[in-house]
């Protein structure tokens, strides 16, 4: 088997490939910056609207508990299927890389907004009390009262969850977009043997994945320590 | 022949000796309190005493019995006859009152559960707590933990109970219930070594006064000679920066 | 858009549907089970193992943990046939899943292990208990309760996680759900009903659990 390796080595490390591999590992990294900004942004939102408790809003608040609870209890392959058989009729020729991101986000804001909620819910009630007292309006509020003091929560949890998400990325081989794993499929299927084929997708996604999660393991010993 | 001897007992931290060849006795059911500043050993004495901290050099006998600290057999005697109770009482936070009380004697020692029970619920009256045996800790106070922390070191039937500023971390409204308790304890025979700041407290129930600083004793007496006659410079200084406040 | 949803084909299968539930958490249980006993070894040798052992452990969890398990299982199932070692699909689906667990889990056990509390072990010792019964009476009843919650999560994350089993043709919940699509043409609503499955099974997982950890430890866990 090694041979195969040594013999192929050479073929396989040729700059057309790593030129392809390169860019697949960008399509990987762009899903998930996509993804996860999308899921910050929105997740905030849901997390806000969740922690509001105007009547007006109720209805808006129930379909956000709704999607988060269900989208974090479906497999993110049973999601890609779901957008992948709802976007095609409804929008013809949205691309794959288009249906997969969607998919991305959707994921990525259910788990974010949850994150964000419990950061949200680590200040206590009676500094809220005080701002409210003080006649800050809710956005007062939270940019300067609740944000500035739960991103020491918010932040070691969803650095934990960027990490797993790069991983996450990967199941979007299966609509057929060219990321990281799905390079790995064509380059064994042009015939490269699958340990090196495979083996040089699981390098790349160790490349991607060590210094995120390294970052994450010291924020959170640096936070939990402050 | 004292109950309780230490000989030039020493104890190093990493390169730093924060215990220098301290000598003190007691006898059985003596008083014996510990002062000085803190970071002057005293905790560091009773750690090493229960084999919490090993010692780097010196000797313990017990009733004329030399103990071998780094013998299993003999610390497992040593802690057959001696208890702690420690600062922040360190109860087992997954067991309830009863529980603590009485998992070393029925466990440990294999003492039928029965007496054991009946035992622990006479402790427990004593310390005031009988009507705390089915909580956990985490639900009782500082000083209602330290009571059955106390309850907990008596129900091995110690000869010498060692106190490791036991109010230290208390509310001050609370210290007051857990000295009550201990005083009703200096009756009973028990030999006793308190590490304590509680200054009018140990002038009252000590039978004699040793002051520590910087790993060394200073001074041993009577309480009468260190808060009204010490004879050594420093062991003034401390009590009279004491009693100022 | 004027489609009609016509769920009644989907529930002519929801036998053969609810069947692939069952697989799905059959593999859940043994990914678990199997993760258990190495990350129990796995923390064991990160807490009290020599520089060596210590060294073993850390590189399989940091291994593992930064590359998808879609691509490990992918190495496994097509690349070991080249040194004559033939998996099935399902096999080495659970081999690359409880090796993946075995990782998470190790970090897991290892911060329970680490979180006893050093006051608490001090009170045992003075008390007179030897070191079986310090593990016994001490370290074990706090660190279960300690990982108890990430415990439950992790099983949960692990019946989601197993639908990619799916994509090696193991016929469980999501990969019957591709066949019953396939066949009836109606994507959307088998898609729906088996997410809805989903949500049901790790609602009852989460509920359970949190159950019987409240019975056991004293663990209030959240559902929701």
């Amino acid at each position: 088997m090694l041979d195969t390796v040594m013999q192929q080595a050479p073929a396989f490390f040729n700059p057309h490939n790593l030129v392809f591999i390169l860019q697949a590992m960008g399509r990987t990294l762009g899903m998930t910056i996509v993804g996860c900004t999308t899921g910050f942004v929105l997740g905030m939102a849901i997390a806000v609207l969740r922690g509001s408790r105007s009547v007006l809003l109720l209805p808006l608040r129930l379909v956000a508990i709704g999607y988060v609870e269900v989208f974090r209890r479906i497999p993110f392959l049973v999601i890609l299927f779901i957008v992948l058989f709802v976007i095609e009729p409804l929008l013809p020729g949205t691309s794959l890389l288009g249906i997969a991101t969607i998919s991305v986000c959707l994921l990525s804001t259910a788990f974010l907004s949850e994150i964000i909620r419990a950061g949200l819910e680590s200040v206590p009630g009676r500094q809220i009390d005080g701002a409210h007292a003080l006649n800050f309006n809710a956005l007062q509020t939270l940019v300067m009262v609740t944000l500035p003091q739960s991103w020491k929560v918010i932040l070691p949890p969803a650095a934990a969850f960027v990490v797993m998400f790069v991983k996450d990325t990967s199941l979007a081989s299966q609509l057929g977009v060219i990321e990281l794993t799905f390079a790995g499929k064509m380059l064994v299927n042009r015939g490269f043997s699958p340990l090196l084929g495979f083996g040089a997708i699981l390098v790349c996604y160790f490349i991607l994945s060590y210094p995120l999660s390294r970052a994450a393991a010291r924020l959170e010993k640096r936070l939990a320590a402050s | 022949m004292p109950h309780l001897e230490i000989v030039s007992l020493s104890s190093r931290y990493g390169s730093e000796e924060v215990l220098k060849e301290v000598s003190l006795a007691a006898d059985q059911g003596e008083v014996l309190s510990v002062i000085g500043p803190s970071g002057s050993g005293k905790s560091t004495l009773l750690r090493v005493l229960i084999g919490l901290t090993p010692p780097s050099g010196g000797e313990v006998f017990i009733a004329g019995e030399r103990v071998d600290y780094s013998s299993r057999r003999s610390l497992k005697g040593l802690r057959g006859k001696m208890s702690i109770v420690f600062q922040e009482y360190n109860l087992f936070q997954n067991m309830t009152v009863m529980r603590n009380v009485t998992v070393a004697p029925i466990k440990i020692k294999k003492r039928p559960r029965e007496q054991v029970e009946r035992q622990a619920e006479a402790l427990l009256a004593k310390v005031g707590m009988a009507h705390k045996q089915d909580a956990y800790p985490e639900e009782l106070s500082g000083g209602q933990q330290q009571r059955v922390a106390i309850a907990r070191a008596l129900a091995t039937n110690p000869e010498i109970l060692l106190f490791d500023e036991v109010t230290a971390a208390l509310d001050p409204e609370r210290v007051n219930e857990v000295l009550e308790t201990i005083r009703g304890l200096t009756n009973e025979g028990i030999t006793m070594i308190i590490v304590s700041h509680e200054m009018a407290f140990v002038r009252e129930v000590s039978t004699r006064v040793a002051m520590m600083d910087e790993g060394r004793l200073v001074e041993c007496g009577p309480p009468a000679q260190i808060f009204d006659a010490p004879r050594q410079s420093r062991t003034r200084e401390f009590v009279s920066s004491i009693l100022r406040h | 858009m004027d489609y009609t949803f016509q769920f009644s084909e989907v529930f002519a299968e929801l036998p053969y549907l609810l069947g692939g539930a069952v697989v799905t958490l059959e593999i859940a249980f043994i990914s678990f089970w199997g993760g258990a006993v190495i990350g129990l070894g796995g923390a064991l040798a990160k807490v009290y193992g020599g520089p060596a052992l210590k060294k073993t452990a850390s590189t399989y969890v940091t291994a593992l943990t930064n590359t998808p398990a879609l691509v490990q299982i992918f190495l496994l199932y097509y690349a070991l046939p080249d040194a004559g070692i033939l998996l099935g699909s399902m096999t080495a689906v659970l081999i690359g899943l409880v090796l993946n667990a075995g990782a998470y889990l190790t970090e897991i056990i290892r911060a329970g292990i680490v979180s006893v509390r050093p006051s608490e072990m001090d009170a045992g010792v003075t008390l007179g208990m030897s070191r079986l019964q310090l593990v016994r009476y001490v370290m074990l009843p706090h660190t279960a309760k300690t990982i108890y919650a990430p415990l439950s999560n992790f099983f949960v994350w692990l019946v989601l996680g197993s639908s990619l089993a799916a994509l090696f043709g193991v016929e469980e919940l999501t990969g019957r759900a591709i066949n019953v699509s396939t066949a009836n043409l109606r994507s959307i609503e088998t898609f729906a009903v088996v997410a809805v499955i989903y949500v049901v099974l790790t609602v009852m997982a989460s509920a359970s659990l949190a159950l019987a950890g409240r019975l056991m430890f004293r663990v209030r866990a959240k559902v929701f």
